[in-house]
């Protein structure tokens, strides 16, 4: 009887689970480890069978790819800039938002717009912008505020790619980061802030003492989900410059989505790509040591 | 100065930032828009009209005639509404048995799910790929919609897991000694009880589905399967000074996202602050 039972519980569960959970094994799983064995083959996609076990020539080669090195830091530059990028001026506009003011709901609408807009058409929409010849942005600088003379062939540099591409993961991002921001403000007792204003506090003081410690926790969360966004920075990269010019303005997997699909070298593909997990993981990990300090405090 | 005099100009100088911001904004879109209504000539026109004299629509005609537009935009609803039925389905099955169902190896298995949280999408694209190309899902739509739904599936489950836990427990106690089966309290009690949990689920997916691009671009290479999101991208590097029909096409694909998104805005934005999901 007893066991009847239980087998009928298992039973039930199983209804539950199994739909999901032959997806994530089909879908995530398997792929992770199919992908792990791939980056130690010199994989070969049409006859998998003659794929050659190359240990970990994968991994030294993408270390020793001048290609993948500049990649790595066009990356870093990427997520150094846009994620304190993004809470700077989050925080200033969830600060506006979080006071008595009129439209509150109009004005969270708007700043969110770029977030739902998808990143495809963003990124268009700046490759126009920063058009080389008769761009919206060349015609400001030139036209309008004299800061050039000759039109900028942004995304024809090197270097000043990245300003579009910057601007863009800012301008992009700054609509969510507020609305976290927001929501972690107005949690701090409002009797806090009148408590030290009635003690003389002035604004900075009230910020500096009360805002930011308390906000800690939020700014820990959005310090770690930015960051591993900013280093799987994709689409805006494909479609703004793909790595022109001379591959120079690669980002990680813009680079691993041209070894892979492009050259068809699977299994530098999947090195590429493992690379980037453990970035993503030894981050995870490190939030998961800040959010504990944070309990103890 | 007094201290109203003080207050108002704080509140003057608050209004003029946001407004500030507002424009920062929405200066791309205003350009996107009116770009999608000038003629070709007058796209690289300098200065930039801000006013498109003359307007036309001709970029919406030609760009809603070209490529099959109208079947990839049917494209698109179709792995969006799919995905997005399937993911409330599995995530919602899942969130139930980690938040009622006692079974052998229950917590593992959802610190494995959790996992799923942490993997960097991207970097899943070669082996999904393979598995796609094995089970001859690429070059179709159920392709795109199984790994829609996968990607969501951590996510969701452990959104919607909190808020199953937060129904009362008698509820369902009192279901099951009147001889209720799991099965039909999953359905008549935990899931009605939880709409804005589902709303907030339904709202995420939906735009993910809507908006996705790397897998999409990876795993359909037929011109009939395409959906918005590569097409556009396509149709950029296939006609590439041609931005007014660019632009056009954008905002076709933009408005049922915007809709969504107003319509919703409430369920949305407790949402994000609530769970911290990335939009």
């Amino acid at each position: 009887m007893r066991s009847h039972r239980s087998l009928s519980r298992i039973t039930t569960a199983a209804l539950f689970v199994l739909p999901g959970l032959m997806l994530f094994a089909l879908f995530i799983i398997g792929p992770m480890l199919y992908s792990f064995r791939m980056s130690f083959y010199d994989w070969k996609i049409i006859r998998p069978e003659r794929s050659e076990w190359v240990e970990l020539a994968n991994y030294t080669r993408a270390l020793g790819d001048p290609i993948f090195r500049r990649a790595v830091v066009n990356t870093l530059a990427y997520t150094a800039v846009t994620v304190p990028g993004q809470i700077v001026f989050g925080l200033g506009v969830a600060m506006l938002l979080d006071q008595r003011i009129r439209a509150r709901s109009f004005f969270r609408v708007v700043y969110y717009l770029p977030v739902i807009t998808s990143w495809v058409i963003v990124s268009l929409l700046f490759e126009y912008i920063f058009n080389g010849q008769a761009g919206l942005m060349n015609y400001l600088l030139r036209d309008v505020l004299h800061v050039i003379r000759e039109n900028v062939r942004w995304l024809a540099d090197p270097i000043l790619a990245f300003v579009p591409i910057h601007l863009l993961g800012i301008w992009k991002g700054v609509g969510w980061t507020a609305v976290i921001l927001l929501a972690g403000l107005q949690a701090i007792p409002e009797h806090l802030h009148e408590a030290a204003a009635v003690d003389g506090a002035g604004p900075l003081a009230r910020f500096r003492y009360i805002t930011l410690p308390l906000l800690r926790p939020t700014l820990v969360f959005l310090l770690v989900v930015l960051t591993i966004g900013g280093l799987n920075a994709y689409i805006s990269f494909l479609l703004m410059t793909g790595g022109d010019p001379l591959d120079l303005t690669h980002s990680v997997l813009t680079l691993m989505y041209e070894a892979t699909f492009t050259k068809l070298e699977f299994g530098y593909g999947s090195a590429i790509s493992y690379f980037l997990t453990a970035l993503v993981f030894a981050i995870s990990i490190l939030q998961i040591r800040l959010l504990r300090q944070k309990v103890e405090v | 100065m007094g201290i109203n005099a003080q207050r108002r100009l704080g509140r003057l100088v608050t209004y003029a930032l946001l407004l500030l911001g507002v424009g920062l904004v929405v200066a791309p879109f205003w350009y996107m828009v009116t770009t999608s209504f000038k003629p070709q000539s007058t796209i690289f026109e300098i200065p930039p009209q801000l006013w498109p004299q003359p307007a036309t629509l001709n970029n919406y005609v030609a760009a809603l005639d070209k490529d099959l537009f109208g079947l990839y935009f049917l494209n698109s609803l179709v792995v969006a509404i799919t995905s997005t039925v399937l993911t409330v389905l599995a995530s919602s099955l899942l969130a139930y048995a980690f938040a009622r169902l006692e079974f052998p190896g229950r917590e593992a298995l959802f610190y494995i799910f959790l996992l799923g949280m942490m993997i960097p999408p991207v970097m899943l694209i070669i082996p999904q790929f393979i598995v796609a190309k094995s089970l001859q899902l690429l070059d179709s739509l159920l392709g795109l919609i199984l790994v829609y739904v996968t990607m969501n599936l951590s996510m969701q489950t452990f959104l919607l897991r909190g808020f199953f836990e937060s129904i009362p427990r008698d509820l369902e106690e009192a279901a099951l000694i009147d001889g209720g089966s799991r099965w039909t309290i999953f359905w008549r009690i935990v899931l009605p009880l939880s709409r804005p949990g589902l709303a907030v689920v339904t709202i995420f997916t939906f735009l993910y589905s809507w908006d996705e691009f790397p897998w999409a671009h990876v795993a359909i290479k037929e011109t009939t399967r395409r959906t918005l999101p590569i097409a556009i991208a396509l149709f950029q590097s296939e006609h590439l000074t041609e931005w007014g029909q660019v632009f056009a096409a954008s905002i076709v694909a933009l408005v049922p996202v915007v809709i969504v998104f107003v319509v919703f805005q409430r369920y949305f934005i407790r949402g994000i602050a609530t769970t911290g999901i990335k939009g």
